[in-house]
């Protein structure tokens, strides 16, 4: 059985609830025959992706559902061999180039370039462009991008790319100036609610308002987020009020409880037990982003007005250092034991 | 020698023939797909724009049909790999094109052995002959062939000291152009080997004109204030203002060849304005950064972190891309005169830090909320 999530998601333009403008202007662009390349990009969990398959329907109809996927091997200058995965169908090709890490360029230039050599095989296709669609642009490399630069001008009667990133800063200005942007923000609050109630009303269960709001709240206009708690309660509970409590994920829990042990103790010992805590988290794959990002969150409603910007600007500061770092738990750890520091600080000379 | 030429002269017949052929099918399909930057690529060295310096030095190059090895540098979108095809084109002229340009970029593989291997080969072969006199009247066709580095500054350090002595020995027949944004990348015995030309940024009334120009010959409307509009954010870079103009070209028009019928189109047909072309190039909007400068003025001490959480939140999950957040920010705060220079200075300090961790990757909304939070702590005077 499906999750609600891909199960209740719109397959045409037409389908689309929110964004109303944006799917206007998709379709106008794909019935007119002369599609630029595009650059989507937006939060998680906005419906990049929703549009970009509805988009792909508008343009060639019903046949690019039909998918398949490819493992291609291709060889670096060096003879390694690389395993690649590629989601395709008749008419477009999907492909995530971050997964070979650094090689990627390479999967750029022999990929694209003999998708793009070769004309679309199906003559009764309705458009003569094949589209591949690059999943994670915006952590592609440097010299990726670079290889992208001409291929988008040199082969652009056979071949359209799509972009898909979170935002368009990992994204050099080159390739930038050579698509059209597309912006995706998350759907407001009441827009969630309605596809919220929608999705309850399909599957059958009772609308509970209260809930519908809590859910859309407590996602952060993340739709699929909100779309996933949603079942997971209604899955939990046998009877759902507008009272259910909404059961965090178990590491959101976790950091609670981590924000706060260190609010009540700010001794070595104590990093001493966050540090398996945290430990915990990393072996289960929680991104270390996400960890800091949300410990800091949890802790911000806990302290003082004053303290919060200092502790945003030290938590902003070792986010940096896990990304260019090679080892996220001192960074971590830093974390916590800085924010005991400050706390302790701030106490000791409120006593004074 | 007669069935050779003969051969040659059959063939090109026959290509010709089949070209024309398709020509005629594709014609209208190609020329409507095309993107206008292609389009209206220049021609010829007097079509690029405000350029004027190295196009005088370049057209005397010409006439005297020496060429020196040449090193481009300056932003992209000034005209680079324009000057040099459209150069070449006024050298050999469409025939000998073929077999006196080489062309690689950064999308061909350019590691140390294509240095080695292609580049030298290429520069070693000697010179095919003019075929016949009046070709050679129209165009100069110097003795020597022309090699075109584009994106010069993406090569690695080895491929490009594997250059250094092929430059030289085969100086007679080749000669060489690199084309690249930033000329500290390229390594110094190679930078001195090249007569350098800068390609300055475009200013406004240059853009202008050739913006309008294209916007005349594809009958896009343009509305009053448009063009400045698509040329402050571009920033100097035509190509990408060219792009801007054809994708809201594409918004406001793009009903018509779907939409069939010839009354609508001039109901469909609206013109661009400064509003779509700033949502093309993902500018925010005025308010929403006027909002948040606002909630960063200093109200009561440290009152103001809820309500900056907010508006911060909010652009986060609007997606505006945190680079674009940081310049616009920077442009409100650094233009506003009630914030004293001192504090100013302060808070460009915060800004260079910002940007630093947004290219390294860091998280954009910690990074945006310690930004404006900071710079509140600033005007605050903490």
């Amino acid at each position: 059985m499906a999750l609600i999530v891909d199960k209740h998601r719109p397959r045409s333009l037409d389908a689309l609830t929110y964004h109303d403008e944006l799917s206007d202007r998709l379709r106008s662009l794909a019935q007119s025959g002369d599609f630029p390349h595009l650059l989507f990009y937006g939060p998680s969990g906005a419906g990049k992706k929703t549009r970009i398959v509805a988009t792909l329907k508008e343009l060639y109809g019903p046949g690019v559902e039909k998918i398949k996927i490819d493992a291609r091997v291709f060889q670096t200058s060096s003879n390694r061999k690389l395993e690649f995965n590629i989601v395709a169908s008749v008419y477009h090709l999907e492909i995530t180039p971050s997964d070979v890490g650094n090689y990627d360029r390479v999967v750029i230039q022999d990929l694209l370039k003999e998708v793009a050599q070769t004309q679309q095989v199906d003559q009764s296709a309705r458009q003569k462009f094949k589209v591949v669609v690059i999943n994670e642009a915006d952590h592609l490399t440097r010299d990726a991008q670079a290889a992208l630069r001409r291929t988008m001008e040199k082969y652009s009667p056979n071949l359209r790319l799509i972009l898909v990133g979170e935002s368009t800063a990992g994204i050099i200005a080159p390739i930038r100036s050579r698509c059209l942007l597309v912006r995706v923000a998350r759907p407001s609050l009441g827009e969630v609610e309605g596809v919220l109630v929608k999705s309850c009303e399909r599957e059958g269960w009772e609308v509970q308002r209260g809930l519908v709001e809590r859910v859309a709240r407590e996602s952060g206009r993340n739709l699929r987020r909100a779309l996933l708690i949603l079942e997971a309660v209604y899955a939990q509970n046998e009877k759902v009020t507008d009272a259910t409590p909404i059961p965090p994920p178990d590491w959101e829990g976790l950091i609670e409880q981590i924000a706060r042990e260190i609010m009540a103790e700010h001794t070595p010992a104590r990093i001493l037990q966050v540090r398996s805590k945290l430990y915990d988290l990393l072996t289960h794959c929680i991104p270390p982003t996400t960890i800091l990002k949300t410990l800091t969150f949890k802790l911000m409603p806990l302290i003082d007005d004053a303290l919060k910007p200092e502790v945003i600007k030290w938590s902003a500061f070792y986010e940096h250092r896990i990304k260019t770092g090679t080892k996220v738990i001192f960074h971590l750890e830093a974390f916590v034991a800085k924010f005991m520091r400050i706390l302790e600080m701030y106490l000791m000379s409120m006593d004074m | 020698m007669a069935s050779f030429f003969d051969l040659k002269a059959r063939k090109a017949a026959l290509a010709n023939g089949a070209a024309t052929k398709d020509t005629e099918k594709k014609d209208g399909e190609n020329t409507r797909v095309q993107p206008w930057v292609e389009k209206y690529r220049p021609k010829t060295l007097s079509d690029v724009t405000a350029q004027d310096h190295t196009i005088t030095v370049l057209q005397r190059t010409l006439q005297a049909s020496n060429l020196p090895h040449m090193l481009f540098y300056g932003p992209p979108g000034t005209g680079k790999t324009s000057t040099i095809l459209a150069l070449a084109k006024e050298l050999y002229g469409p025939e000998l094109i073929k077999s006196r340009v080489l062309e690689l970029n950064a999308s061909d593989e350019r590691g140390i052995s294509i240095v080695r291997e292609k580049v030298k080969d290429f520069a070693r072969m000697q010179l095919t002959n003019v075929s016949s006199a009046a070709y050679k009247a129209r165009y100069p066709c110097p003795p020597f062939k022309i090699i075109i580095l584009d994106e010069a500054d993406s090569m690695t350090q080895d491929a490009q000291s594997a250059l250094r002595r092929t430059m030289e020995t085969y100086s007679k027949i080749t000669r060489f152009c690199l084309i690249c944004n930033y000329v500290t990348r390229i390594i110094d015995p190679l930078a001195s080997r090249c007569s350098k030309f800068r390609f300055k940024s475009l200013d406004q009334g240059n853009a202008k004109k050739r913006l309008e120009e294209i916007a005349e010959k594809e009958k896009v409307g343009l509305e009053e204030g448009a063009v400045e509009g698509l040329i402050h954010c571009a920033e100097g870079d035509l190509r990408k203002a060219i792009t801007y103009l054809q994708s809201a070209a594409r918004l406001v028009g793009a009903v018509q060849p779907g939409g069939g019928d010839g009354d609508e189109m001039d109901v469909d047909k609206k013109s661009v304005s400064v509003k779509i072309v700033q949502d093309i190039a993902g500018v925010i909007p005025d308010e929403t950064i006027q909002r948040l400068v606002k909630a960063m003025r200093p109200t009561t001490l440290g009152g103001n972190y809820t309500p900056i959480a907010k508006e911060v939140e909010d652009m986060v999950a609007d997606g505006w891309s945190a680079g674009q957040v940081v310049n616009q920010l920077y442009q409100a705060v650094v233009y506003d005169e009630t914030i004293e220079d001192a504090q100013k200075n302060k808070i460009l300090l915060v800004f260079s830090e910002i940007d630093k961790r947004l290219v390294d990757g860091a998280d954009e909304h910690l990074s945006i909320l310690d930004l404006a939070l900071r710079i509140s702590g600033i005007l605050g005077g903490r």
